[in-house]
C-alpha cells in the first residue's frame, strides 16, 4: 500500500458543525453525516409508504370498496408510489450509500461539492413533508404517480400542484446529487488510483448519475408544463385545448424508465461490494461488469416507449422498443452470471447481508424474466396496466433494490456505528421479508393474467381469495420490520463492539476506524489498487480445488 | 474427474431444459381463449414461460446450491478461489442470452405479425377492408384516424365505442342501436372506433387478450374476431378517477343466429333497409 498526501478539504467548515448526535440535524457538510441523514430520513418515509401499502392491501381483502372512500384510495396509491420511489429508494440507494461510500472509494476526504451536497439532502424533508401534509390539508394528488393528463388536469388542482412541486424539489435534489457524484468520481480520485481500479459501486454510481443528469431535467420540464395546464389553463397536454396527451407520456417515461435504472444500478453496485467480502473471493468479471453497467445506461435511455404499447403507438415504434428493451437482458444477465460465479467456490458466511443479497438475485431474476416478457408487444397488450405489471415492478424495486438496501445496512452498520447487529434477528428479518414478499407479489402475476387491472379499489369477486393471500404476505412484510427496527436500535447501544474491520474487507472504507473520523482517515488516504484481492493463491488451491473444475477447466 | 463434471453439467442442463419445456407446455394460468388472437397469444405465453422457467430454475438452483455447498464451515478462516474472471465463460454467458433474446424478439415479431400488428396504418380504410378479405387477425392497434377509413361496405361490423367517467357506451351505426353492453357474433370481424369524452380509459377484454387505451382527442380503431360464445368482462384498465374499479361492462358473444335475433329486436331503422 502506497501512501500519498491529500489536499486538506474541509478544515474551514469543520467548526460550523455541532458535535455528537446533533450533527445529524444540522446543515453538516460531512459526507458521512449526509449519507446517514439520507438513510434515516429515507427509512422514515419507507415506514410511511409501507403504512400506505398496508392500507391498500386492507382495502383489497374484500372485492368491494369498503375500507376507505374511493377518492382517498386513489390518493393513497398516488402517495404510496411517489413516496417509495422519490423519498425512499432513489435517495437511499443513491444519496445514502453514495454519499457515505464514494469519497472513501475514490480516496477523498469529502464529496466534490460539500455544500451542494447538504443542500441536496435538505431539499428532501420539506418536499416529503409538503407531499404528505397535502393529504391532510387540501387532499393529495389522486392521479397516480404517473400523473397522466387529462386526469391530472381534471382532478382537484391543489393536491396535484403540491405533488408537482414536491417532485420538482426531489428531482432537483437528485440532479444536485448526480452532478456531485460525477465530479467526485472523475475528479477527486486519489493520485495513483485508476478508473479500472475503482470498486464497482463507483461505476454503478457514475452510470446512474449520468442517467440522473440526462433524464431528470426532462421530467422537471414536463411537470412544469403540466402545472401550466392546471393553473394557467394552457393546452400542452389538454385535449380540450388541442393538446396531446401522448406527448406527456413520452416525456414522462423518458425520465421514468431511466428512473428504474436509477433505482437498480446502485443496488447492483452495492451487491458487487457485499458478495466478494462475505464469499472471500474476488468479484468475478470486473471488466465485463463495468461494460455491462455502461451498456445498461445507454440502452436504458432508449426503451421508454415500452410503457406505452397500448397508447396507440405505431408498429415501427413498438418493434424498435421491443428489441431495445429485450436487449437490456443481455448486460443484466452478464451481471447475474458474474455474481453467481462470485458465489461459486467461495467460503460463504451465511449472514444476513449475504442472505438478503442472494434473495435479491432470486427475486430480481424473476422480475427480469417477466420484464423481458412484458417487453414483447403482443404479450404486453394483454397484461399492461394489470396486477401482472404491479407484481413485475415490485419484484424489481422491492425484491431488487429494497433487499439490497437491507443487505447493505447489515453489511455497513458496523462501519456506521462501530457496533455489530444481531445476526439471528437479521436472519429472522430475512426469512419474514423473503416469505412475505413472495407471498404478497407472486400471486399478483396470476391476478393480472386473469383480469384484475391495477389501481382499483374493487374487483371481480372470483379474485377474493388470491387477494387475501397477497394481503397476508403484506402483513408478514409489515411484521418483518419489527425485528429489524429492534435490532438496529438495541445494537446501537448494546451491540458487540465491531472493531475497525469486522469483515476483513479490503475496500478503503474499512481501512479506518469505525465510525470513521471526520476526514475519513487519520493520515493519508490508503491506495487500494485491488479492492477485491481476496482468495487463496493458485498453489494453495490445488488441494482445495477438487470439484470446481467447471470454472477452472475452461481457462487452461 | 473433469470429464465427469462436464457430463454432469450437460445432463443437468438437459434435465433443466426438459423440465422448463414441460412446465411451459402444461401450465394453465390464462383465462379461456375467446378470440382468434387468443390462441396465438397463448402460444407466445407458453414459449416465454418455458424460457423463463429454465432461466429461473437454473439461476435459483445455482444460488441455493452455492449457498449450501460453499458455505463457510465453523472454524474455517480460509479464502475462496482467487478467480477474477474467465473470458470464455463470460463470452458464453453473453452470447447465449443474446441469442435467446434475439430469438424471443424475432418470434414475438412473428406473433405480432400474425395478430395483424404490422399492417401499415396510414391508409386506414383500405387496409381495413383488405384485412377482412385476407382474413388477417387484427389484434394490434391501429392509431389511424377513423376519418380516413371512409365508407366501408360489407366489411367488418363497425361499432362506435365511447368511454367516459365511468362507463362504456356502444353504438351500432347499422340499425342505430345504443347499448351499455357489447353484443358481437362469433366469426365476424368487429371494427371498433374508440373515443373518450374526458380522460384516458382503456378497453380490455382478458378473454380476447386485447387491450387498447381510449384516448381523448385521438380516435382509435381496434379490430377483433370473437370465437367462443359467452359473456366476458370489459374492464377499464387505465386509472380514470374514483370509480375506476367500477368501470366495467360486458361483451356478449353470440352465435351469428342469436346475434341476428338481438339485432332485429333492437334496431331502430327498419330491417329491410339494412
Amino acid at each position: 500500500m502506497t501512501l500519498a498526501s491529500s489536499p486538506d478539504l474541509s478544515k474551514e467548515s469543520e467548526p460550523l458543525q455541532p458535535k455528537g448526535w446533533l450533527r445529524y440535524f444540522s446543515f453538516s457538510v460531512d459526507h458521512k453525516v449526509i449519507g446517514l441523514q439520507y438513510l434515516i430520513c429515507g427509512f422514515i418515509f419507507y415506514l410511511i409508504g409501507g403504512a400506505l401499502a398496508s392500507a391498500i392491501r386492507i382495502e383489497l381483502t374484500s372485492p368491494i370498496s369498503d375500507f376507505m372512500p374511493r377518492d382517498v384510495y386513489n390518493q393513497v396509491l398516488t402517495l404510496h408510489g411517489t413516496i417509495m420511489i422519490f423519498l425512499w429508494i432513489v435517495p437511499v440507494v443513491n444519496g445514502a450509500f453514495g454519499n457515505y461510500l464514494i469519497p472513501f472509494y475514490v480516496g477523498a476526504r469529502d464529496m466534490a461539492f460539500p455544500r451542494l451536497n447538504a443542500v441536496a439532502f435538505w431539499l428532501i424533508p420539506p418536499a416529503g413533508l409538503m407531499l404528505i401534509s397535502s393529504y391532510f390539508i387540501t387532499g393529495a394528488a389522486e392521479s397516480g404517480w404517473t400523473a397522466y393528463p387529462p386526469l391530472s388536469i381534471n382532478t382537484p388542482a391543489a393536491g396535484q400542484i403540491i405533488w408537482i412541486l414536491s417532485v420538482l424539489l426531489l428531482g432537483g435534489s437528485s440532479i444536485f446529487g448526480g452532478i456531485n457524484f460525477i465530479a467526485t468520481i472523475l475528479k477527486l480520485r486519489r493520485p495513483g488510483l485508476g478508473l479500472m481500479q475503482l470498486p464497482m459501486y463507483c461505476w454503478a454510481m457514475l452510470g446512474t448519475s449520468i442517467l440522473v443528469v440526462l433524464s431528470t431535467p426532462v421530467l422537471a420540464g414536463t411537470l412544469i408544463l403540466l402545472s401550466f395546464d392546471i393553473v394557467a389553463h394552457t393546452g400542452f397536454f389538454n385535449p380540450v385545448m388541442g393538446g396531446n396527451v401522448i406527448v406527456y407520456q413520452h416525456l414522462f417515461w423518458f425520465y421514468s424508465h431511466p428512473a428504474v435504472y436509477i433505482m437498480v444500478l446502485p443496488a447492483f453496485g452495492l451487491v458487487s461490494e457485499i458478495l466478494p467480502v462475505h464469499c472471500r473471493k474476488p468479484l468475478f468479471g470486473y471488466t465485463t461488469m463495468v461494460y455491462s453497467i455502461m451498456a445498461i445506461v445507454v440502452l436504458g435511455l432508449v426503451v421508454w416507449a415500452h410503457h406505452m404499447f397500448t397508447s396507440g403507438t405505431p408498429p415501427w415504434m413498438r418493434l424498435f422498443f421491443t428489441i431495445a428493451t429485450s436487449f437490456i437482458a443481455v448486460p443484466t444477465g452478464i451481471k447475474f452470471f458474474n455474481w453467481v460465479a462470485t458465489l461459486w467456490g467461495g467460503r460463504i458466511s451465511l449472514n444476513s447481508a449475504i442472505l438478503f443479497s442472494c434473495g435479491f438475485i432470486i427475486n430480481f431474476v424473476l422480475g427480469g424474466i417477466t420484464g423481458v416478457a412484458l417487453a414483447q408487444v403482443p404479450f404486453d397488450i394483454h397484461v399492461h396496466d394489470t396486477y401482472f405489471v404491479v407484481a413485475h415492478f415490485h419484484y424489481i424495486v422491492y425484491g431488487g433494490s429494497v433487499f439490497v438496501i437491507f443487505s447493505s445496512i447489515y453489511h455497513w452498520y458496523p462501519k456506521f456505528t462501530g457496533r455489530m447487529l444481531n445476526e439471528n434477528l437479521g436472519r429472522l428479518h430475512f426469512l419474514l421479508t423473503f416469505v412475505g414478499f413472495n407471498l404478497c407479489f407472486a400471486p399478483q402475476h396470476w391476478l393480472g393474467l386473469n383480469g384484475m387491472p391495477r389501481r382499483v379499489a374493487e374487483y371481480d369477486p372470483q379474485f377474493t381469495f388470491v387477494n387475501q393471500l397477497s394481503s397476508a404476505g403484506a402483513l408478514l412484510m409489515a411484521i418483518s420490520t419489527l425485528p429489524f427496527l429492534w435490532n438496529v436500535f438495541q445494537s446501537a447501544f448494546n451491540g458487540p463492539i465491531a472493531g475497525d474491520n469486522p469483515w476483513k474487507a479490503l475496500t478503503p472504507e474499512w481501512l479506518t476506524s469505525s465510525p470513521p473520523p471526520v476526514e475519513n482517515w487519520e493520515g493519508p488516504a490508503p491506495l487500494v489498487k485491488e479492492p477485491y484481492g481476496y482468495g487463496e493463491t493458485p498453489e494453495t488451491l490445488e488441494v482445495a480445488l477438487d470439484k470446481d473444475l467447471e470454472l477452472g477447466g475452461d481457462e487452461k | 474427474m473433469p470429464l465427469s463434471s462436464a457430463i454432469r453439467s450437460v445432463l443437468l442442463g438437459i434435465v433443466l431444459v426438459v423440465a422448463g419445456l414441460w412446465i411451459g407446455q402444461n401450465i394453465k394460468l390464462l383465462p379461456v381463449d375467446a378470440s382468434t388472437n387468443a390462441p396465438v397469444y397463448d402460444e407466445l405465453f407458453r414459449v416465454l414461460f418455458s424460457i423463463g422457467a429454465i432461466l429461473f430454475l437454473g439461476i435459483t438452483g445455482l444460488v441455493v446450491f452455492s449457498l449450501i455447498k460453499f458455505r463457510r464451515k465453523p472454524g474455517d478462516t480460509s479464502d475462496g478461489i482467487a478467480l477474477e474472471g474467465n473470458l470464455s465463460l463470460e463470452i458464453l454467458w453473453t452470447a447465449i442470452p443474446a441469442i435467446v433474446v434475439l430469438f424471443v424478439g424475432i418470434y414475438s415479431y412473428d406473433i405480432y405479425d400474425r395478430m395483424g400488428g404490422m399492417l401499415p396504418l396510414d391508409h386506414g380504410g383500405h387496409n381495413h377492408q383488405n384485412m377482412a378479405s385476407e382474413e388477417r387477425i387484427w389484434g394490434g392497434i391501429s392509431s389511424g384516424s377513423i376519418e380516413k377509413s371512409g365508407m366501408v361496405v360489407n366489411a367488418p361490423l363497425p361499432v362506435e365505442v365511447t368511454a367516459m367517467q365511468f362507463a362504456f357506451i356502444f353504438h351500432y351505426p347499422k340499425g342505430d342501436i345504443t347499448s351499455g353492453e357489447l353484443h358481437v357474433p362469433t366469426g365476424q370481424p368487429i371494427s371498433m372506433r374508440l373515443e373518450s369524452r374526458d380522460v384516458i380509459h382503456a378497453f380490455w377484454v382478458p378473454e380476447f387478450r386485447l387491450k387498447q387505451d381510449v384516448i381523448p382527442g385521438q380516435p382509435t380503431i381496434l379490430s377483433f374476431t370473437a370465437t367462443k360464445p359467452g359473456r366476458y368482462p370489459i374492464i377499464c384498465a387505465e386509472l380514470c378517477g374514483p370509480y375506476h374499479g367500477g368501470m366495467r361492462s360486458a361483451v356478449i358473444v353470440d352465435s351469428p343466429k342469436a346475434y341476428e335475433e338481438w339485432f332485429k329486436n333492437n334496431a331502430k331503422t327498419p330491417v329491410s333497409e339494412l
